[in-house]
């Protein structure tokens, strides 16, 4: 008698072994092509720390520099970008968030304001020297301040501008519409449900991208290089009121570009660790914008 | 609710309250919604404010006799402090940014789409949200930062490993570019790819193709759009980038032979000489007039994309 055949049901084929072969061969190529832009940033960042290991002390941020730059610390450009940041941002974030809230809120679908979004994402993409050249024609030259802190603020604040609208926006627009309509149902103005129900509701957003442009700000040199920064300026160790607003004042980043190209006979690890002084301001605030976010997502009620 | 008294109905207090509230509370909601209009006007102002200010600073050398624009875009002689002979052509300059942004697209694009592909198709979710953190803040280094890092680290790993006489040159711009760009093309990449509808994915899943055929033969050429805009926003990054170019593109004004050949860009030429043109000069101009072309470039470029995007939305 011959035994009844065996049903087979799921038997690995050469064409299946194949198939899982691409299948992983695909995966590890489009894995290392991530890894090729993660591992060379990480051994970037080691390098840097590295070669900055000598200088990186508290004395090293509070101290002034000495001998024509050659020694001591960044506290005048520590001082001088914390200044920037600020006064830029004081003046592009209430503007950036009420156009956002025009944008998003009242803004009826017409040529109008569809150029204005178009302004908006082109001023996103202006380059930043032009930003310089901006700022140098019109608030150094048209309206006389001259090179000044805030020539070089309000500048970095017109460049911040088109993002913060954006990122606004977007958390502006995540608030669900039946929100809003319950808002309006019980009689409240346009502007009422917008300050009690829309900008509570939308704040963790407005403010990851408000904090993010903290980093952004303190690390563009261009638009700041030609309006009020400049490659010294005597300060005093540990002083927090340095600059007036009408003077020039400077900044890391402009810092970190003379020390590295215009300033023979550093001492090595100068450049270095204001660099990663630099790189370390950026990645606390883009730290402290991820997990405000992460919190207040998971807080979040819809 | 009030006692009504003899001889006419009081009206709720809510109702008085509310009635009391209008007449301030309208006044102030005006002229608050006045601020929102006005600040929402804003953006157009400025993008305007930018084009009038570079512009109107650039104006006066175009009507200037000894200076014609077409010169300008086609000569590569650039003499602007020269006492006899002064000349303004900024041909080398605009090979300069191509060559430096060509190079850098041809690196950042295929490992942008590579880690996009990896991101949306690949990989758990806890390694996408470490991966986004990675990027998020690979975008955040600052150009300087960047420059530094081509003028210090991959200067020499370059004079190192390809024997060329400096380190400061197309290539190495090129790579630090491309780092620079790697995150804007990833991020719109995966929405690209994210916007690709699961019916897709699972037509072509229900015939039994792997990841690879799936992403090669049915996400790419239905995102294909996107990856696009993705490019044309890397290079609108790329002719835009300031410092860093500036300080890892060595400094020659001449037309780059070989991707070892320092060259200098638009933005460059403007970072580096603005300080010295005396505000007014011809010089000075030519640099206002180069930030036009520059504006006008990245306009049309970014233009192009966001259509492009915003297609892909309405979709």
């Amino acid at each position: 008698m011959n035994a009844p055949p065996v049903p087979v049901m799921f038997v690995e084929t050469a064409a299946v072994r194949r198939k899982l072969r691409q299948e992983t061969l695909a995966k590890w190529i489009f894995f290392s092509m991530a890894a090729a832009m993660v591992v060379p940033l990480l051994c970037i960042v080691g390098y840097l720390i590295v070669r900055a290991a000598p200088s990186l002390n508290l004395e090293f941020l509070l101290e002034v520099p000495k001998r024509g730059m050659t020694e001591g610390g960044i506290w005048p450009a520590l001082i001088g970008t914390i200044y920037l940041v600020f006064i830029s941002l004081a003046v592009s974030a209430p503007i950036g968030i009420l156009a956002a809230v025009y944008l998003n809120e009242y803004a009826r679908d017409n040529w109008f304001n569809r150029a204005i979004n178009l302004a908006v994402i082109n001023l996103a993409g202006v380059p930043s020297i032009v930003h310089a050249l901006f700022g140098l024609g019109a608030f150094v030259y048209a309206a006389r301040f001259g090179y000044s802190i805030i020539s070089a603020s309000l500048t970095l604040a017109i460049m911040t501008l088109p993002v913060i609208i954006a990122s606004t926006r977007e958390s502006l627009a995540s608030v669900p519409r039946s929100f809003r309509e319950a808002c309006w149902n019980v009689g409240a103005t346009r502007w009422q449900t917008i300050k009690s129900v829309v900008l509570p509701n939308s704040i963790s957003g407005i403010l990851t991208g408000v904090i993010l442009q903290v980093s952004r700000a303190a690390g563009e040199t261009a638009p700041v290089m030609f309006t009020g920064v400049v490659f010294f300026k005597a300060a005093e160790r540990g002083d927090i009121f340095p600059y007036y607003l009408n003077e020039q004042c400077m900044a890391l980043s402009m810092h970190l570009y003379t020390l590295s190209t215009q300033v023979p006979g550093v001492k090595e690890s100068i450049p270095f660790a204001t660099a990663v002084v630099l790189l370390a301001l950026v990645v606390i605030v883009n730290a402290a914008a991820i997990s405000l976010r992460v919190y207040l997502r998971s807080r979040k009620k819809w | 609710m009030t006692e009504p008294k003899s001889g006419g109905v009081t009206p709720p207090t809510f109702v008085v309250r509310a009635a009391r509230r209008a007449a301030w509370a309208v006044g102030g909601e005006k002229i608050i919604e006045a601020l929102v209009y006005l600040c929402g006007f804003s953006a157009i102002i400025f993008v305007l404010g930018i084009f009038v200010f570079v512009f109107k600073e650039a104006l006066p050398i175009l009507a200037n006799d000894n200076f014609s624009l077409v010169q300008f875009l086609t000569s590569s002689d650039w003499f602007p402090t020269s006492e006899t002979n002064k000349r303004y052509g900024v041909f080398a300059m605009i090979v300069g940014t191509a060559s430096v942004t060509v190079l850098a697209m041809l690196i950042a694009v295929p490992f942008g789409l590579g880690a996009a592909i990896y991101l949306s198709e690949f990989c758990g979710q806890k390694t996408r949200e470490t991966l986004k953190i990675v990027i998020e803040f690979l975008a955040a280094v600052p150009s300087v930062v960047w420059g530094f890092i081509g003028l210090t680290v991959m200067s020499k790993l370059i004079v190192q490993y390809t024997g060329a006489p400096v380190g400061v040159n197309v290539l190495n711009g090129g790579i630090i570019l491309a780092l620079m760009s790697v995150p804007i093309i990833v991020s719109i990449s995966e929405d690209a790819l994210k916007a690709v509808p699961d019916s897709y994915r699972e037509a072509a899943i229900a015939l039994g193709v792997t990841r690879w055929q799936l992403v090669w033969r049915v996400l790419l050429p239905a995102a294909k759009q996107g990856l696009l805009a993705a490019v044309l926003l890397g290079v609108g990054r790329g002719v835009g980038e300031t410092m860093a170019v500036l300080m890892a593109t060595g400094h020659a004004v001449h037309i780059p032979h070989s991707v070892l050949d320092s060259v200098r860009t638009l933005t460059a030429n403007i970072a580096a000489e603005l300080g010295e043109a005396p505000a007014g000069s011809d010089h000075y101009r030519v640099l206002f007039l180069t930030g036009v072309l520059l504006f006008t470039l990245t306009f049309g470029v970014n233009l192009i994309a966001d259509t492009i995007v915003r297609g892909i939305r309405r979709k």
